[in-house]
């Protein structure tokens, strides 16, 4: 591998805004994002004011509140999420529902928030990572897991892991190792570090069984 | 192939509310609609900007499109009912573990909670040459890009191959075969109701289409009869992934033994060919026999006569004379010496 070169002129020396917090801001701003990957749509926003066309005003139920977002016909639910309400906890990987990092609850149902149109979700109760913890802020048993258990290495994945961990166990509260390795089959982790997250998980439903008790 | 570009391009959304509103949308745009159950195999298609339809009717919201009721002693499945409702459903488990079996082999969790019955037996093949947009038989095209002596062909037909080598891919479709279940399809001439394994197209019919639905048309419901309420059955899959893969190859049964002898049976397998395979030859060798290794074998041998492989796949051979083997003559228990 050549070395790296020396950055322009004029460039900064090293990243002054995180990737978080240049899309939080610019959805603050009221405009439509031009992060890298999606340069796509900067020439449309340059040429257009605020929406794209085909864009309605949708009132969207998401961790508890009531959510107004200009979305487009053919949008994914994923991309409504991170890109019109900031909630950049939900990734976007595959966006094919080949890699589960998009995992969001519809009615406490497991759904790839990139395979589902904002348009389809209306009337349904949309539960993101965000909206785990408890109102007061008080951590999700599976959320507070992770952080006794150490269960993820680079963590991309987590998100979306909790949600779909966080649906099965609704299902079943208490799941054995095996029946907990089915529940999250649907994601994927790049770092191999399945082992180490099912304990994590099995530990997060022990302690929910735990608080339902108390 | 799965790359982040854009969102979608864009297209009217059409939203209706009842089951006759979706088919006044539909013959109102004909070629020009797209029909939305759960998405999963749409999604891909309008991703990679293969279809670009100008319309597409979303289906989600007609409530009698979903569920399950009984059916004269048997079941009547909404088109619509996702494949985990129908997985988890009392009565499928109780009668019809079958189907059960089938749909839970689908894909992953979250897949088999947005995905459809009624779409996972009528999604398109899911060959590469093909879903990338290339100019195929199927895609209307003057060439098959699998069956060439490089071709990536090792998921494609051993059976029924007429220019176009693809597979079809559902899960569900040979255990409906098996259970003798019905389609039943809204047309603009009316109710329609086909036996199951009458609702697939193969290419040397009609090589641009997979199944009977032409534009206008609905799959409103599946109706699963009584015939075989209960009975011996037998369902396996096999991919290369546990999660997500579509099947190598799959195989259903569904069998009346009594005196020791198969009554009846229904034998059908997938992946093998560019349909669901019912296997009546076998199905009539094997009635009258008893259900076990002998003429699970002389089964197995039974159903791949007249296989022809392509360049990847013969291994698909072998796998089918064992699962027919096994689904007919049932699971020999292995001993570890």
């Amino acid at each position: 591998m050549p070395e790296p070169e020396a950055p322009p002129p004029g460039a900064s020396a090293g990243p002054a805004l995180s990737r978080r917090k240049f899309i939080l801001g610019v959805i603050a701003g009221g405009a439509v994002v031009s992060a890298a990957s999606y340069r796509l749509l900067a020439p449309r926003a340059a040429s257009r004011p605020a929406l794209l066309g085909g864009e309605r005003l949708l009132t969207l139920r998401v961790n508890g509140r009531l959510r107004r977002a200009e979305v487009a016909q053919q949008e994914t639910l994923a991309w409504t999420l991170r890109y019109k309400l900031g909630l950049t906890g939900t990734k976007l990987a595959c966006d094919r529902a080949e890699c589960g990092s998009c995992t969001v609850l519809l009615d406490d149902v497991p759904h790839y928030a990139c395979s589902v149109l904002t348009h389809t979700v209306r009337n349904r109760a949309v539960t993101t990572v965000e909206g785990l913890a408890a109102p007061d802020g008080k951590l999700h048993p599976l959320q507070q897991a992770v952080i006794a258990e150490q269960g993820f290495q680079c963590a991309f994945c987590m998100s979306g892991f909790l949600m779909a961990a966080a649906g099965f166990l609704k299902t079943n509260p208490n799941p054995t190792r095996t029946e907990m390795a089915h529940g999250v089959s649907g994601n994927l982790c790049r770092c191999q570090d399945y082992s180490k997250i099912l304990d994590t998980l099995m530990h997060g439903a022990e302690l929910m069984r735990k608080g339902a008790q108390a | 192939m799965a790359v982040v570009r854009d969102i979608m391009a864009p297209f009217d959304l059409l939203q209706p509310s009842t089951a006759a509103e979706a088919q006044r949308l539909l013959a109102r745009y004909g070629a020009d609609a797209w029909v939305l159950a759960g998405g999963m195999d749409s999604f891909d298609w309008l991703k990679d900007r293969i279809k670009k339809p100008a319309v597409v009717v979303d289906l989600s919201g007609v409530t009698e499109l979903r569920g399950i009721r009984p059916w004269n002693g048997g079941l009547e499945i909404g088109a619509m009912t996702t494949l985990a409702e129908v997985a988890n459903h009392p009565g499928v488990q109780k009668n019809f573990s079958l189907l059960a079996d089938a749909v839970r082999h689908v894909a992953s969790p979250q897949i088999r909670n947005q995905a459809t019955l009624g779409g996972n037996v009528s999604q398109d093949v899911r060959c590469w040459y093909y879903r990338a947009g290339w100019p195929c038989y199927r895609a209307a095209g003057e060439t098959c890009f699998a069956d060439t002596p490089v071709g990536r062909n090792r998921e494609h037909a051993i059976f029924g191959a007429d220019r176009c080598v693809a597979v079809h891919p559902s899960d569900s479709a040979p255990a409906l075969i098996a259970l003798g279940a019905q389609f039943v399809l809204r047309t603009a001439s009316g109710e329609r109701v086909i036996e199951a394994e009458d609702y697939f197209v193969g290419p040397n019919r009609e090589i641009t289409r997979i199944n009977l639905l032409q534009p206008g048309d609905l799959l409103a419901s599946i109706r699963i009869p009584s015939d075989f309420a209960g009975a011996r059955f037998y369902f396996e899959k096999v991919r290369d992934r546990n999660v997500w893969d579509f099947p190598l190859l799959n195989v259903a049964s569904a069998m009346r033994v009594s005196g020791g002898v198969i009554q009846s049976v229904r034998l059908a397998v997938n992946a093998a060919a560019p349909t669901p395979l019912r296997l009546r030859r076998v199905e009539a060798a094997v009635a009258g026999k008893p259900p076990d290794a002998s003429t699970g074998a002389m089964a197995g041998e039974l159903a791949v006569q007249g296989a022809v492989p392509l360049q990847f796949n013969a291994f698909k051979i072998p796998l089918m004379r064992n699962l027919v083997k096994r689904a007919i003559g049932g699971v020999e228990k292995a001993v570890w010496a």
